[in-house]
């Protein structure tokens, strides 16, 4: 049997979006680059904007909020480097956290170097931010906030709305970004309610098509273009559209249905009772009341054993998982969001994630529990700290 | 598939040689840590008389690669010289294994050097040295730096774990920056005391916390 449970990392792209997608490379493959553009031009227009519209009325926000990038990469790039280039000389102050992804450590590890003032707000050991030091942390001189919705590691949901009034209460002109690129149909998401200026979303972790995201720049919140090269999306990100991938991401929007993320989330709850039931000495990584998790999401730590034999293991057996063990880091360190999170290195090396998606069955499920149980036992047969 | 492994080490993973522990071993050494993700044990039961190594078995906690290092080197150092064994290194065993990715020539290192730390060991305990150069804190010092502080994943050196280092009458006193009941405390103690009580000279090895 082959089972993919890395569904947070990408997810498989819905055949029926694909069939969405096939005619615009063969028929509908024209640009609309100008309103008064010939009449295939035209017809592709209408489709970006439908699939703007679709995308604006998912979050609550307007069109014209929505920019089409290449994905949840350059969306979030374009949030803090354009943040940062536009509000430079009022102030040089940044504020994440160190649970954020690469793209946000990245962006804001090249703003240091260029001389910004970047601040990180410590979090639990379920990965929740210090509300009480974010409070203390806005000044006067805080251009961004950047906080992502949920962790794709460990599935901690963030209490955004309650971040984004405490930076507004302290500081109106700071800028709040959060990263929503693994909340986008998974978790209810409206930037009205929630008050955000910037949010980074992608297809892929969705069952849409890979390169293709969106941001969404609130209407009044000034932010710098980083892609140059013509007028393209409201003159925010110059270059040719991904024109199949945009009508891909409406497609995948238009497949989300509630029922199917409860579905999902009872799969992912018997997956970890089973886990609890059968094998012992496990860390739950990330929030243990539920309703604060991503619903597809499962960390586990297995005590004794570390995780790439784990990974190796269960592929051996078609199970797709990942680890936070240092052998799936470049620099061979282990995951950073989890030792970020207090919890020891050794942990981390044994630590599995669990992503479900749209196609999982029970029957893998189920299939995955008994092959996870022999596993940790022949790994703790193995292991001189035991375990058995 | 284009995983990195040839197929020798994955079939060594899935089915390893020489896995367990010799409850009365003549000699054992533990390299590695699970803070750092690697861990490997390894014990030799040796024939007194013709010092070869008459059994081998060792135990690991790690990834693939460490695990089929580990048992590459067992059935290498099985039924050698113990002077045979120390030859075996760290390309021995890769090369058996038909090659490793490089990010885990680290994994046959701490395998190799499990084996090699406890033929020292056997030789300290069994009056086989040439020269018996008598414990300094220096010497301890060197061994020290091989036990990793859980809480940092650095050596207990580096992380600045060791306050102070004493030798008096063949007793090793080692004084740690850590109160008794943290929650290493004992774990650290307790490998502390496994790689500085094999020193030839050393009768005891007290572990004192500040």
């Amino acid at each position: 049997m082959k089972v993919y449970l890395d569904n947070a990392s990408t997810t498989v792209t819905d055949p029926r979006v694909v069939d969405l997608m096939l005619p615009v490379f063969t028929e509908n493959y024209a640009l609309p680059t100008s309103e008064f553009i010939h009449t295939p031009g035209q017809m592709v227009k209408d489709l970006v904007e439908g699939s703007r519209k679709s995308l604006a009325e998912f979050i609550g926000a307007k069109s014209i909020e929505i920019v089409f990038t290449s994905g949840g990469t350059e969306s979030i790039n374009l949030a803090i480097k354009g943040a940062a280039l536009e509000h430079g000389i009022r102030g040089k102050h940044i504020l994440t956290t160190a649970i954020e992804n690469r793209a946000v450590l990245d962006s804001v590890r090249f703003l240091k170097r260029m001389g910004f003032d970047v601040e990180f707000i410590p979090v639990d050991r379920e990965g929740f931010l210090d509300l009480e030091f974010l409070d203390k942390s806005v000044r006067k001189d805080t251009i961004l906030v950047s906080v992502q919705t949920v962790n794709d590691e460990v599935g901690t949901i963030q209490p955004i709305e309650e971040i984004v009034k405490i930076v507004k209460e302290k500081n109106p002109d700071t800028l709040v970004h959060t990263d929503a690129t693994y909340a986008l149909g998974w978790l209810p998401f409206n930037v009205e309610g929630i008050g955000v200026d910037l949010a980074s979303f992608t297809a892929h972790k969705l069952h849409g098509p890979k390169g293709i995201g969106a941001l969404y720049i609130r209407e009044g919140a000034k932010i710098a273009k980083i892609i140059d090269g013509g007028y393209a999306e409201f003159n925010m990100r110059g270059g040719t559209p991904n024109i199949p991938g945009i009508i891909g991401f409406k497609g995948a929007l238009e497949l989300v249905v509630s029922n199917e993320v409860e579905r999902i989330r009872r799969l992912r709850d018997f997956l970890y009772k089973q886990i609890e039931k059968n094998i012992t000495d496990t860390v739950l990584m990330g929030p243990k009341n539920f309703s604060k998790r991503h619903p597809a999401n499962l960390n586990v730590s297995f005590k004794y054993v570390e995780g790439e034999s784990i990974v190796l293991y269960l592929d051996m057996k078609g199970i797709a998982v990942i680890s936070g063990s240092a052998c799936f880091s470049r620099g061979l360190e282990p995951s950073y969001v989890i030792t970020a999170m207090g919890h020891s290195h050794e942990d981390a090396h044994g630590s599995i994630r669990f992503s479900l998606g749209r196609f999982n069955s029970e029957e893998e499920v189920i299939y995955t529990i008994e092959v996870l149980k022999d596993v940790i036992k022949t790994l703790r047969d193995l292991s001189p700290l035991g375990g058995n | 598939m284009a995983l990195p492994y040839s197929k020798r080490l994955i079939e060594l993973f899935l089915s390893p040689k020489n896995v367990g522990e010799i409850p009365d071993a003549d000699a054992k050494a533990t390299e590695g840590s699970p803070a750092c993700g690697d861990m490997v044990q390894l014990f030799l039961k040796v024939d007194p008389e013709t010092k070869r190594i008459m059994d081998v078995k060792f135990k690991s906690y790690g990834c693939a690669s460490n695990i089929a290092t580990a048992s590459i080197v067992t059935e290498l150092a099985k039924g050698k010289t113990l002077e045979e064994a120390k030859s075996i290194s760290w390309k021995d065993a890769e090369r058996e294994l038909g090659g490793l990715p490089l990010t885990k020539i680290h994994c046959a290192v701490l395998a190799v050097d499990a084996l090699h730390t406890a033929i020292e060991n056997y030789e300290h305990q069994h009056g086989l040295l040439k020269e018996k150069t008598p414990t300094t804190p220096e010497i301890i010092i060197q061994r020290l730096k091989r036990v990793i502080d859980p809480r940092k994943g650095v050596d207990v050196m580096r992380a600045k774990t060791v306050k102070d280092v004493v030798v008096e009458n063949g007793v090793a006193t080692i004084t740690l920056n850590l109160k008794q009941d943290e929650e290493f405390a004992q774990h650290l103690a307790q490998e502390i005391e496994e790689r500085i009580s094999p020193l030839w000279d050393i009768e005891k090895v007290e572990v004192k916390y500040s």
